[in-house]
């Protein structure tokens, strides 16, 4: 346990120093400091990111997160607005993508309907002018690679889902490339076929020893086939590292969310090793926070052991219980937060329960959002002291807020409690805002939300799709205002 | 098994106006004007093999001009932007609302002795009779079927997936290849359909070759409209022929198509 320990907290140690640690000096692909926006919009923010030789690596994350982009931006399809990126060492940001060293797997395979089998893999081959028996002997062996022998004369549209994938596997494989780059492959394939192919995948990488470089949404594939996984969210890279270090120290919150199961809840670390949860002192061996900072508290559904109540650390009223083959899953409300917790044992519903996690498994991270309010600053543009009211002006837009009043041009530091930002109804927004992260926090989700020139925290019981565009509305009834510096007050008084 | 209900109207039409009209044409074809068995008419129509061929030429030389123009243009459409292909289409369509013959017409005006084009040559030093001759024919062929040539190629082309061009790059392809080897191919639907639209009308239309012809460039469209007001079963005889031919070609168009996807 004692050996254990120590070595969690190297880890944890050596992630803070920052990531790039254990890996050689010679990548074979290199980002850096890319970027990338289409209509004023980022799609990448800075990014930088080094590919091992002969390694698989993952890029997952949820759509719109920049991980196809990231991609295309290896294949040459798409040309970054700054950054450069590296193949071999050398810079090939003015290569176009016939001319790199680089093969893909398309999303949708993009098989040419007008060739068969034979000639699709062939493809590649033909152009580099390559003899005839050279290209017939390199093709029959990538078919026989993919199990697809005996299928050279068939039509590409009378290939099933799956033989269309082997086919677009081998047509970029058979032209040797260094790295080869995967573009959600499998997302077509039903659930079955998914899994075989994800072996088989994993299988030719390794016999092959090129690097594959696999973009996905799906955690799980994700785990199961990477050397090493990149968590990118919102254009920016969250986590790189092996799956098991994906899952079992999480770099944040949104990570811990993403990847696998997770109960995130609000905590309060008190000191090094102790953390406040649900209002009781809880051990951990996470350090380095500061004293009473809020935290986000991760533990795994797996992690959380059921006890007699007098036993538990925390207490729970079991609300529904499932089975799932090789574990229950149940869900327990614990001071009124929602825990969803996996076990081997069944407990009914109704029955209390105590529950108990060791200090190894409570993860503590930084709360993705830097303040517990929003605090952001807005001019005053209107002032109406005989109504006590004001019209403030937020991007560009002017809002109305009543019961206080300030002088026009009055610069005010506004603090604004998360339950302040909410989505209207009628879906008519004073902002229109991306939303960044939407992490359920046992009672309600937390969003972080971005507009122009702010990122605002929201709280809301409605579940809301990452990586989209909602309209928000303000309500400053329980904000704080403060002036910046001096102007004339009349009227309206602070709280 | 899915309803054919809903096409019976469609089969009532196509009965009446197509499949009664074609064996009426037939009967007249292999009839004389008494009404007895005869071949009599095909013999007549032999009168006018130089027309058929001269026709024929037309319609084909129209039809590879149509093609030249269109098919660069196509291409280029189909990358454009989706409101620049809306104007281009419309720009493309916009002559087609206007009546066919006053189109025609209008070529007249502007071809014709003094006519605005003739004056322009005539500038330039050149004295040649812009009207009267298979060239002027040909221009207003290619003017009034350009439509019908642009828009099957350009619904090809916009169906052709960006992966596919993406991918031909992503295996080696340089811009040349990209269009040997996956763009051109690929069209060969639209060229086919395209050629068909544009060369079956051309070889049968009237009045083109006798506001923009001279006395020699009678056209068989002419011709069977001239002959049907005189003698119905010569003229229904023609026609047959016109329309064997027509069929012909269709099907030897389509025959070179299916190898060419193939292979």
């Amino acid at each position: 346990m004692k050996s254990n320990y120590e070595l969690r907290i190297t880890n944890y140690k050596l992630k803070k120093i920052g990531g790039h640690n254990e890996l050689s000096n010679n990548p074979v692909v290199s980002l850096k400091d890319v970027e990338v926006s289409f209509d004023g919009e980022v799609i990448l923010d800075k990014l930088n990111l080094d590919i091992e030789h002969e390694e698989f690596i993952t890029l997952l994350g949820p759509s719109g997160c920049g991980k196809t982009t990231t991609l295309r931006i290896i294949g040459g399809f798409l040309q970054p607005d700054s950054g450069e990126i590296y193949f071999d060492g050398e810079c090939i940001n003015n290569l176009p993508p016939n001319k790199r060293n680089v093969n893909t797997v398309f999303q949708k395979y993009a098989l040419f309907p007008h060739l068969n089998v034979y000639e699709n893999v062939a493809f590649g081959l033909k152009l580099k002018k390559k003899s005839k028996e050279e290209i017939d002997k390199a093709v029959m062996k990538m078919l026989a690679v993919v199990d697809l022998k005996g299928y050279e004369k068939r039509p590409i549209a009378k290939l099933s889902g799956g033989q269309q994938q082997r086919v677009a596997i081998a047509r970029a494989l058979v032209c040797d490339p260094k790295v080869l780059l995967l573009d959600e492959p499998l997302g077509a394939l039903d659930l079955k076929l998914r899994k075989d192919m994800q072996i088989e995948l994993k299988q030719l990488q390794h016999q092959l020893k090129t690097t594959f470089v696999f973009v996905t949404h799906d955690q799980e594939e994700a785990l199961t086939m990477s050397d090493r996984v990149v968590v990118m969210n919102n254009g920016k890279i969250e986590q790189i590292g092996t799956p098991t270090d994906i899952y079992n120290e999480p770099a944040n919150a949104f990570v811990a969310d993403f990847i696998g199961e997770a109960n995130i809840l609000n905590g309060i670390m008190k000191e090094d090793g102790t953390v406040i949860l649900q209002g009781k002192e809880i051990e951990c061996i996470d350090t380095g926070f500061k004293p009473y900072q809020p935290v986000d508290v991760v533990i795994r559904p797996e992690d959380v052991e059921i006890v007699d109540v007098k036993e538990g650390m925390l207490t729970g009223t079991v609300q529904d219980v499932v089975f799932k083959g090789v574990h229950y899953e149940m869900e327990v409300i614990s001071d009124d937060c929602l825990w969803l917790i996996q076990s081997t044992t069944c407990k009914d519903t109704g029955t209390e329960i105590g529950m108990r996690v060791i200090p190894e498994n409570i993860h503590i991270m930084n709360k993705l959002f830097p303040t517990e309010d929003n605090i952001f600053t807005a001019k005053v543009v209107v002032g109406h002291a005989e109504e006590n009211s004001m019209e403030i002006e937020i991007e560009e837009t002017v809002i109305k807020v009543e019961g206080h009043c300030y002088a026009e041009g009055t610069t005010l530091e506004i603090t604004l409690p998360p339950s302040g930002v909410y989505v209207p109804g009628d879906g008519n927004g004073q902002l229109e805002a991306y939303i960044e992260s939407v992490i359920y926090k046992g009672k309600y989700n937390e969003i972080i939300l971005e507009t122009e020139n702010h990122r605002w925290l929201m709280t809301s019981l409605q579940d809301e799709q990452v990586a989209t565009s909602i309209p928000i509305c303000f309500n400053f009834e329980n904000a704080h205002f403060s002036e910046d510096y001096k102007g004339g007050e009349y009227g309206g008084d602070e709280e | 098994m899915k309803s054919k209900a809903p096409s019976i109207p469609y089969l009532i039409w196509m009965l009446l106006f197509t499949i009664i009209p074609l064996i009426m044409v037939i009967y007249y074809a292999f009839t004389d004007k008494s009404g007895n068995f005869t071949i009599q008419t095909f013999k007549d129509s032999l009168f006018y093999t130089d027309v058929f061929i001269r026709s024929l030429w037309i319609a084909l030389v129209s039809t590879l001009l149509c093609l030249v123009l269109a098919y660069p243009l196509s291409y280029v459409m189909s990358r454009s932007s989706r409101r620049g292909q809306n104007i281009l289409t419309m720009l493309i369509m916009l002559p087609m609302w206007m009546n066919f013959i006053l189109r025609i017409y209008a070529w007249v005006l502007l071809l014709q002795n003094d006519g605005l084009i003739d004056l322009a040559v005539k500038f330039l030093g050149l004295d040649v009779p812009l009207l009267g001759n298979a060239g002027a024919v040909i221009l207003g062929m290619v003017y009034n079927y350009l439509p019908f040539m642009i828009l099957p190629i350009h619904a090809v082309m916009l169906k052709i997936d960006n992966s596919l061009i993406e991918a031909s790059k992503d295996l080696g392809a340089n811009k040349f290849n990209v269009f040997r080897k996956v763009v051109f191919p690929l069209s060969i639907p639209g060229i086919i359909s395209g050629t068909t639209m544009v060369f079956v009308p051309t070889a049968s239309t009237f009045l083109v070759a006798q506001y923009l012809g001279g006395t020699g460039d009678k056209m068989i469209g002419d011709v069977i409209e001239n002959i049907f007001q005189r003698d119905k079963n010569v003229g229904s005889a023609i026609s047959l022929v016109l329309m064997v031919i027509i069929l012909l070609f269709i099907i030897v168009m389509n025959k070179f198509g299916d190898e060419e996807v193939v292979a």
